[in-house]
């Protein structure tokens, strides 16, 4: 018995560094080891293909920042071509999750395409965040602890119109879009806010998405003469109602306002039309913020083009998870501590500050623009810090 | 609905509806003379207002912008016949769906390759973009109404040169028998070349007319084509008369379906079509064949 304090000890001697091995190796293999896995699903051709990529540049922007590192992993990432097709959208989030083996989902523009990456999303518990689209069941009734969203919803914008045009004084409106979800949100959120304040929507005109035969409604508008006239419509939609509207000489006697995608990236081919006109977004051209200077400068510097509200929202999505990653090290094993500390992140983003509501989408302040030259220019705050109301959400 | 609207109201469904004829009277031309169901018809529509686009941006002048187009069209109708349409007239029409539909696919990428998928606005000629004022609030723009008299102008001529002239002659006697025509000496291959190339200009002078007051954005072909289709299946499959008849009736009942049953907007014109075809199976002017 005499050996044993020294075998012990030998026995000790071994046993410490391994231990020490034990404790140090897989804390040391999951900060730096395995590459974190973003998968990108957007759309890279069709319609939305400029918006994808601003997207992805945006995102790509963000992780760049941060030294090619979130919560100290370096980032790999997986992209699908969504092709805005809701058909193909399951099957290309699952080719992601179960083939790629991502750990992070990011997408997309188009909100029935998000809607069923929100469904894939839940089934697999993957974490999601969406940069674009504005459905509001996103973040209602199929919000779920691990579905994110860094951009909007479109009765966000809507609500804070309503507003701006009880400010204004104005009695009556007419409200015209396209006869389906996003539209159906916008006008809602529109008339919520101006119906509360007093305001009275005369009529609603709807027209078949995605047609763009309008002159029988313009006249219609002309015949109501409401105080204003609040629409929303994108892409070639939009070109051609602002014109057609400007046209029938109705902008200067009954005032058109709409949400921030009636103008957005179509100033160019609305020309005179369009100037002038009113629209709120949660961003803006000239806005007064350091951050905000320094991304437009990062990535016209990075990508030889404009930055824009989408590549905005990528670039808070980066943002978003590496305040999330922050938090654990790194370590997306801990889920519940890696959706607390998203939960209560303060981004400091371009739009200006940005938190998450309880359904994690943007608390933000939601601008009120004008239309000059070519810019969507920035003249006021039209709701400070609104949160999306999350009606059916039960987080 | 007072009566200045009522007016107004009729005014825009004319106007819409001339603007459907010039797309339709391409598409009904081509079903009608040489038996083909032309899916890609919107795609030429498409093609002249992204030739408006281009071209008007290269030098600066609409018309001049459209004089080149109706040329470049002509020149791409005949090619397209030459290549692939000559090969479909004996071919049944499931066939010649297929092969349309291939081209649409592949004249949206090429649009997408290059002109890119951004929306353009092409910019109206300085002496037609004044407005006329109708009611205290409500001008009508000048370019409406132009267009409106040269799509009037257009169907005159067409009504000329069809049942008129001795092409027209030719043209009408393909349709109702070609093996006939062919033994009479006509080239009734070429006669279908030239059909092919007008009616390819139609569209895409429709196309390019309409661009200042449309705009310019990908997938705008497919919109018009359907529309076309009904306007051509109303009218009676190769009557120009008939697709004159049935583009002001859709017109017009679109823009009254839209003020009148908002909530079934979409639906009207195919109601009428539905009523149509209940009662005259062939279309309003059917040719007696």
């Amino acid at each position: 018995m005499k050996k044993s304090p020294l075998h012990a000890r030998r026995i000790l001697g071994a046993l410490v560094p391994i231990a020490a091995l034990c404790l140090l190796v897989p804390a040391s293999a999951r900060a730096a080891g395995p590459k974190l896995k973003v998968g990108f699903m957007l759309p890279y051709t069709g319609t939305y293909a400029a918006l994808g990529n601003a997207i992805t540049n945006g995102f790509k922007l963000g992780v760049a920042e941060r030294g090619g590192k979130l919560g100290g992993r370096e980032v790999e990432y997986f992209t699908v071509d969504d092709e805005s097709d809701p058909a193909k959208a399951t099957e290309n989030a699952s080719k992601l999750i179960k083939r790629d083996q991502v750990d992070v989902l990011v997408g997309t523009v188009h909100s029935g395409v998000a809607l069923a990456m929100a469904k894939v999303a839940r089934d697999t518990n993957t974490l999601l965040i969406v940069p674009n689209a504005g459905a509001g069941d996103l973040t209602g009734p199929l919000c779920a602890p691990n579905i994110f969203r860094t951009s909007f919803t479109n009765w966000q914008s809507g609500y804070a119109m309503g507003k701006v045009a009880i400010e204004q004084k104005k009695k009556t409106a007419v409200t015209f879009t396209w006869k389906y979800a996003a539209g159906e949100e916008f006008v809602s959120g529109f008339q919520e806010a101006f119906e509360a304040g007093g305001g009275k929507v005369v009529k609603q005109l709807w027209v078949p998405f995605p047609q763009v035969e309008f002159q029988s409604y313009v006249t219609e508008m002309a015949a109501l003469k409401p105080d204003l006239v609040y629409a929303f419509f994108a892409g070639g939609g939009a070109v051609k109602f602002v014109k057609d509207y400007a046209a029938a000489g109705l902008k200067t006697t009954i005032p058109l306002y709409g949400p921030g995608f009636l103008t957005e990236g179509t100033l160019e081919a609305q020309g005179e039309s369009a100037q002038g006109l009113l629209t709120t977004l949660h961003y803006a051209d000239g806005l007064d913020n350091a951050k905000d200077k320094a991304f437009r400068a990062a990535y016209e510097k990075a990508y030889k083009a404009e930055a824009d509200v989408y590549a905005m929202q990528g670039y808070d999505a980066a943002q978003l998870l590496g305040a999330g990653l922050e938090a654990v090290k790194g370590d997306t094993a801990k889920r519940a501590q890696l959706v607390a500390a998203m939960e209560a992140a303060h981004i400091d983003s371009p739009r200006g500050a940005m938190t998450l509501s309880k359904a994690h989408n943007p608390v933000n302040d939601i601008y009120l623009r004008r239309v000059e030259g070519k810019r969507n220019k920035v003249i006021g705050v039209a709701v400070k810090a609104l949160a999306d109301p999350a009606r059916g959400c039960k987080l | 609905m007072d009566i200045a609207s009522l007016l107004i109201q009729v005014l825009n469904g004319v106007q819409y509806g001339l603007l459907l004829f010039l797309v339709a009277s391409g598409l009904t031309l081509v079903f009608g003379v040489m038996g083909i169901i032309n899916l890609a018809h919107g795609s030429f529509y498409m093609i002249g207002a992204y030739m408006a686009f281009t071209l008007s941006s290269l030098t600066g002048n609409l018309f001049l912008a459209i004089a080149l187009g109706i040329v470049l069209s002509i020149v791409l109708g005949i090619a397209l016949e030459w290549a692939f349409f000559a090969r479909l007239y004996r071919r049944d029409h499931l066939e010649q769906v297929l092969l349309t539909y291939g081209l649409i696919l592949v004249f949206e990428e090429l649009r997408s390759l290059v002109a890119g998928n951004d929306v353009h606005g092409v910019a109206m000629p300085q002496a037609l973009s004044g407005s006329i004022s109708l009611t205290s609030v409500l001008s009508y723009p000048v370019y409406r109404l132009f267009m409106s008299g040269v799509c009037l102008a257009l169907a005159g001529g067409l009504y000329l040169l069809i049942h008129r002239s001795r092409i027209g002659m030719m043209i009408r006697a393909g349709a109702s028998n070609r093996e006939m025509v062919q033994s009479l000496g006509i080239d009734i291959q070429l006669v279908y070349r030239v059909v092919f190339g007008v009616g390819v200009a139609l569209a895409a002078f429709a196309g390019m007319i309409a661009a200042p007051v449309s705009s310019v954005y990908p997938g705008m072909g497919t919109q018009v084509l359907i529309i076309c289709f009904v306007v051509v299946v109303i009218g009676g499959i190769g009557s120009v008369w008939g697709a004159l008849a049935a583009s002001l009736l859709v017109g017009l009942v679109d823009t009254f379906g839209r003020v009148l049953l908002p909530n079934a907007a979409g639906l009207s014109v195919y109601v009428v079509m539905a009523v149509v075809l209940l009662w005259r199976p062939e279309g309003l002017f059917r040719r007696a064949a």
